[in-house]
């Protein structure tokens, strides 16, 4: 039986400082009883001589300094997995929360998992098919990357988010997939919309779910992504199955995460949050990905909102530089009723080179994307200089560019939630938008491309734009 | 061991408290508790010693033991780097997975040279001979494109007293032996040098040649010199990777040192799996057979992240020792920055600016004064080490810390711009605020090679681009229709460098290198466009007829010739000077 130490120093916070102990163990896993009887949970963050910094996931409302009874327990944070554990509901800590009885684990993982070794990935490549034009088209999703969509409040990235969800599947193959939706602080309502959608699709019972509430623990929250991701790398790398994660709201864990840094007195770094979040952020995005010889993936998708939509903000920007690319929703297209409001330009899919073309998608589909890109650019650049200087200051390929613009929101990102496309559609989409330029302004498509398929496209009409040019 | 032991007193992530290591060192390693976790002293106050703990120090407590042993935190120098794949501090990460599995557990270890492998050494001098410090004595092929010297290691001088015929050995046979004044020392196949100290040359040198790249808007306009240092700061999503990636793929340098430092898992595998892949341009071997890796990735211990960047200079130069060419790249550096400022977090030092510690700037510094073109020791050659680090402020503010203290020590400048990558255009290199102050060092050599117009023709392109910028900024606030015939001309040109020349597609095999020849031959098309629609304007040709010159289209796809095919050039040369006589010629007959 492990000793019970009763010698609290100090209660700061969510913190708690334990003196007199011995033998405790950095990042093991304390149980505490408060007075009243009830059983707390934390976990060492420093040792320091027989004095012991404890971060407590409940919070520390109603300990005591004479009365609080601390156990060591020798671990880590582990999490008990067997096959059972799909279609299961855990709260933020891993207790079930659905009424059924707890797990009768197989195997118990800690929660922090050890680094993969880079030697031992492989490199993601197979197109998943999310039937999204704007991810499909431009911003390729493949199966094992990391894929935020940035968001902001009031924007409909759980839409998207459960959209994906339901969409998702890899071209010509039916495998075992499986969804880990994990809920940091948001609200009853946003997680009630994912479980409904995955209850009507029959998608619940090949998913799990980690959730903590707002209104839940705050510091809970730091351990409650890492448990999903455990189980997550259970189902890819033990069951071979294809996993999806889905990680919402990451601002709400990183928040959390600053309120230990401050309680611990750290120099902060930016904006107060702590200037090891790039590494502890990192520690989750990179257990996204796939093993060489084994059959699992585990595909990320985090969400979180930027405050006030600024890009630049430490969660964005370190989130930005972890992932394999990043999904913007716009505000601005939002307003104009266009869903889903991906705004293509800033958004980006590091992994996509690999993920498309011939075999993949389309042998055209590089080249189509790009000039897509690069004309919805220019088409905006230019409908920025319409509105200062009127239409009449444009050229006639000016204007062709604003058109290409316009259509290119209504048409090509404009969607319905339940609009399934596949990427033919969507490539054709794109084809008929370009084929309202003249030939030589599409540069970034090979010859014979041009020649294979804008003819299919290519409507008299177009004629006359051509000779005007 | 017991009584060399040290005891732990604190741990506080990767920042381990300990007292009582006998004759604790600055910077020595140690073993922290039985598990052997791996680590280096970096603070001693009174009794008590910091050490930064190379992996994860979950489970450690006070009262675990801290074995010393004296020795510097250091790397192994020897046949059998090019090619492997190490994490931050040398473990070969292939070795790892083979004995310990896809994750790496706390307490791994593995040589970082093969113990087992043979290499068929072959003396290069006879018994009896002086040699010192830099001296070969042997050679051995270590891949079919690198012919691995053996050098005397520093410290031994003396004359040989044996030395072992041409015949298989491995890396721990002892090849020589050296009668020194402090008696005989053994040469093996493979050294240690301490990764925290620059290696010994005989004379630093300025530099003098380019470092071709193959990257047009790097190679025409902001080169880097061989043996010289560049930076690429930029936000996420800029293509700094990428461009770190076609450096380390396309440079004309013998051997290529690439640090993946805090980065992604997946980039490394990227690199992993196409190097073997990918040939060469000058050798026609894949890449991998000039190519060591150190893969440090974002969720590996952080400690062993700041010791990366050392890990991988420590190498370059025991190359650049051998008379190589050597390029380094670091990905990133900001990563390598941010440990340090967490180690120093831990270590409650006074931060500077940003919480970086007050030493920040120095040890930037000190890493890029390692670059250089060098006369070695021994021979006497010349052989370079040019270092090129990626910086990733946040939010892309280049007034961050790291950016700034880079700038002031790094002599390129490639700044990677958010709005062109979002236009889709890479390398997004802004040709405005980039510059390089080896252009003059290296006028010389571009004189010689590719003769005095392509100095004026590159200069002129620049003018273009500049004025474009002004212009741009009326068009702005007074509409195209503004501008004269001959600015909007300006305007078009500017244009065509932009899209038909800066513009490269790293995933085009055709446009991915493009030779300085090319180079040459895709700026003079673009020139020669220019000069005669100007001349034609002159004569009264309407700006739209010349804008609507179907050879632009050809002037757009240039890009795409293949290397073999330059001739091309002079057909398109031809058409446009005819075209732009029948335009002249109609004007001029009304």
């Amino acid at each position: 039986m492990a000793k019970e130490y009763v010698t609290t120093r100090e209660i700061a916070g969510p913190l708690l400082i334990v003196d007199h102990i011995e033998g405790a163990k950095y990042n093991e896993i304390v149980q505490i009883k408060a007075v009243d009887g009830s059983i707390k949970n934390g976990q060492v963050l420093e040792v320091d001589g027989d004095r012991a910094l404890i971060q407590v996931f409940e919070g520390t409302a109603g300990l005591n300094l004479g009365g609080t009874r601390v156990k060591f327990l020798g671990k880590g944070v582990e999490v008990g997995l067997s096959p059972s554990i799909l279609g299961r509901i855990f709260n933020g800590s891993g207790v079930p929360i659905d009424g059924s009885s707890a797990i009768i684990p197989e195997k118990r993982m800690d929660i922090n998992g050890n680094p993969l070794n880079p030697y031992a990935r492989n490199y993601p490549l197979e197109f998943i098919q999310t039937g999204i034009s704007a991810i499909d088209g431009l911003n390729t999703l493949v199966r094992g990357q990391k894929l935020p969509i940035f968001s902001g409040s009031g924007l409909p990235h759980a839409q998207i988010a459960a959209q994906i969800a339901r969409q998702a599947k890899v071209l010509g193959k039916e495998e075992k997939f499986a969804v880990v939706f994990v809920a940091m602080g948001i609200t009853f309502e946003e997680a009630n919309y994912f479980m409904e959608d995955f209850k009507k699709t029959g998608a619940l019972e090949r998913s799990v779910m980690f959730l903590n509430l707002a209104n839940d623990p705050v510091i809970e929250r730091i351990a409650t992504p890492r448990f999903g991701l455990t189980v997550a790398e259970y189902l890819a790398f033990d069951l071979g199955m294809h996993v999806l994660v889905i990680l919402t709201d990451m601002t709400n864990y990183c928040e959390a995460l600053r309120e230990i840094s401050a309680a611990r007195k750290e120099v902060p770094g930016r904006r107060g949050y702590p200037g090891y979040m790039y590494t502890d952020l990192a520690t989750m995005y990179e257990r996204a990905g796939r093993i060489k010889e084994k059959k699992g993936s585990i595909t990320q998708i985090p969400i979180l909102t930027m405050p006030e939509d600024d890009k630049t903000h430490p969660i964005a920007d370190l989130t930005g530089y972890i992932t394999e690319g990043q999904m913007f929703l716009s505000r601005n297209l939002f307003q104009q009723a266009i869903y889903p409001p991906i705004d293509v330009l800033p958004s980006l899919s590091r992994l996509k080179d690999k993920g498309i073309g011939k075999g993949k998608t389309r042998e055209d589909h590089a080249d189509v994307l790009n000039q897509l890109f690069a004309a919805y650019a220019r088409g905006r650049e230019v409908r920025e200089l319409a509105i200062v200087l009127g239409e009449s200051a444009l050229t006639k390929t000016d204007l062709i560019f604003v058109r290409f613009a316009d259509e290119f929101e209504q048409k090509f990102v404009k969607q319905g939630e339940y609009e399934n496309r596949s990427i033919e559609e969507t490539l054709d989409i794109g084809w008929r938008l370009l084929s309202m330029f003249p030939v030589g302004e599409l540069k970034r498509i090979r010859p014979e491309y041009i020649e294979k398929y804008l003819s299919r496209y290519t409507t008299s009409s177009e004629g006359d734009t051509k000779n005007a040019d | 061991m017991k009584d060399k032991a040290g005891r732990v007193v604190k741990v506080s992530g990767p920042l381990v408290v300990a007292e009582n290591i006998p004759q604790a060192k600055m910077f020595e390693m140690v073993y922290v508790s039985d598990k052997k976790l791996f680590g280096e002293i970096i603070e001693i106050k009174g009794n008590k010693a910091s050490i930064q703990v190379y992996e994860d120090t979950s489970g450690i407590g006070p009262g675990e033991p801290v074995y010393s042993t004296g020795l510097p935190l250091s790397v192994e120098l020897g046949p059998g780097l090019i090619g492997s794949i190490y994490d931050g501090v040398q473990r070969p990460l292939d070795e790892l997975r083979k004995e310990y599995g896809d994750f790496i557990s706390r307490g791994a270890y593995k040589p970082a040279l093969n113990r087992k492998k043979e290499w068929l050494f072959e003396p290069v001098v006879r018994k009896g001979t002086t040699v010192k410090a830099g001296n070969v004595v042997g050679k051995v092929q270590e891949t079919p494109v690198i012919m691995h010297k053996i050098i005397v290691p520093s410290g031994i001088e003396g004359e040989i007293i044996s030395i072992i015929e041409k015949k298989k050995v491995t890396v721990e046979d002892v090849v020589a032996r050296v009668k020194t004044t402090e008696g005989t020392k053994e040469i093996k196949l493979f050294q240690k040098w301490p990764v925290r100290i620059g290696r010994p040359v005989l004379k630093r040198l300025p530099p003098v040649d380019p470092l071709i790249t193959g990257q047009r808007v790097i190679d025409a306009f902001f080169p880097i010199a061989r043996g010289g240092t560049a930076c690429v700061p930029g936000p996420f999503g800029s293509g700094k990777t990428v461009v770190q990636h076609q450096l380390a793929k396309w440079s004309d340098a013998d051997i290529i040192i690439f640090i993946g430092c805090g980065e992604r898992g997946n980039e490394m595998t990227d690199v992993l799996m196409e190097f073997p892949e990918l040939k060469d341009p000058r050798t026609g071997r894949p890449l991998m057979e000039r190519t060591v890796l150190i893969a440090n990735t974002s969720n590996m211990p952080v400690a062993a992240r700041e010791a990366s960047v050392f890990t991988g200079i420590t190498i370059g130069e025991y190359y650049r020792d051998m008379g190589y060419n050597v390029a380094l790249m670091a990905d990133s550096t900001s990563r390598w920055a941010e440990a340090m400022r967490e180690m120093s977090g831990r270590l409650e030092e006074m931060p500077g600016e940003e919480g970086y510690p007050a030493y920040l700037a120095s040890r930037i510094a000190s890493f890029y004064e390692r670059a250089g073109r060098v006369f070695i020791l021994g021979s006497g050659k010349e052989a370079t080490l040019s270092v090129i680090g990626a910086v990733s402020p946040p939010g892309g503010d280049l007034s961050d810390p790291v950016v700034q203290a880079t700038l002031r020590t790094v002599r390129v400048f490639w700044s990677l711009d958010a709005q062109l990558a979002y236009a889709r255009h890479f390398p997004s290199i802004h040709w405005l605020r980039s510059y390089s102050l080896y252009v003059d060092m290296l006028s010389d050599f571009y004189k010689k090679e590719m003769g005095e117009e392509w100095i004026e023709i590159r200069q002129e392109a620049m003018r273009t681009l500049r004025r474009e910028a002004e212009l741009q900024e009326m068009v702005r606030l007074i509409g195209i229709d503004a501008l004269s015939s001959k600015d909007r001309l300006i305007m078009e040109t500017a244009r065509s460098i932009r899209e038909d020349f800066l513009q490269q597609n790293a995933f085009m095999d055709a446009d991915t290198y493009t030779s300085l020849k090319k180079q040459y031959r895709m700026m003079k098309l673009i020139h020669l466009f220019n000069k005669l629609a100007a001349h034609a304007l002159d004569k009264n040709v309407e700006l739209d007829k010349i804008l609507s010159l179907p050879v632009r289209v050809e002037i757009s796809r240039a890009k795409f010739i293949p290397e073999k095919e330059l001739k091309k050039f002079d057909v398109i040369e031809e058409k446009i000077s005819s075209l732009f006589n029948v335009l002249v010629k109609e004007v001029e007959n009304g």
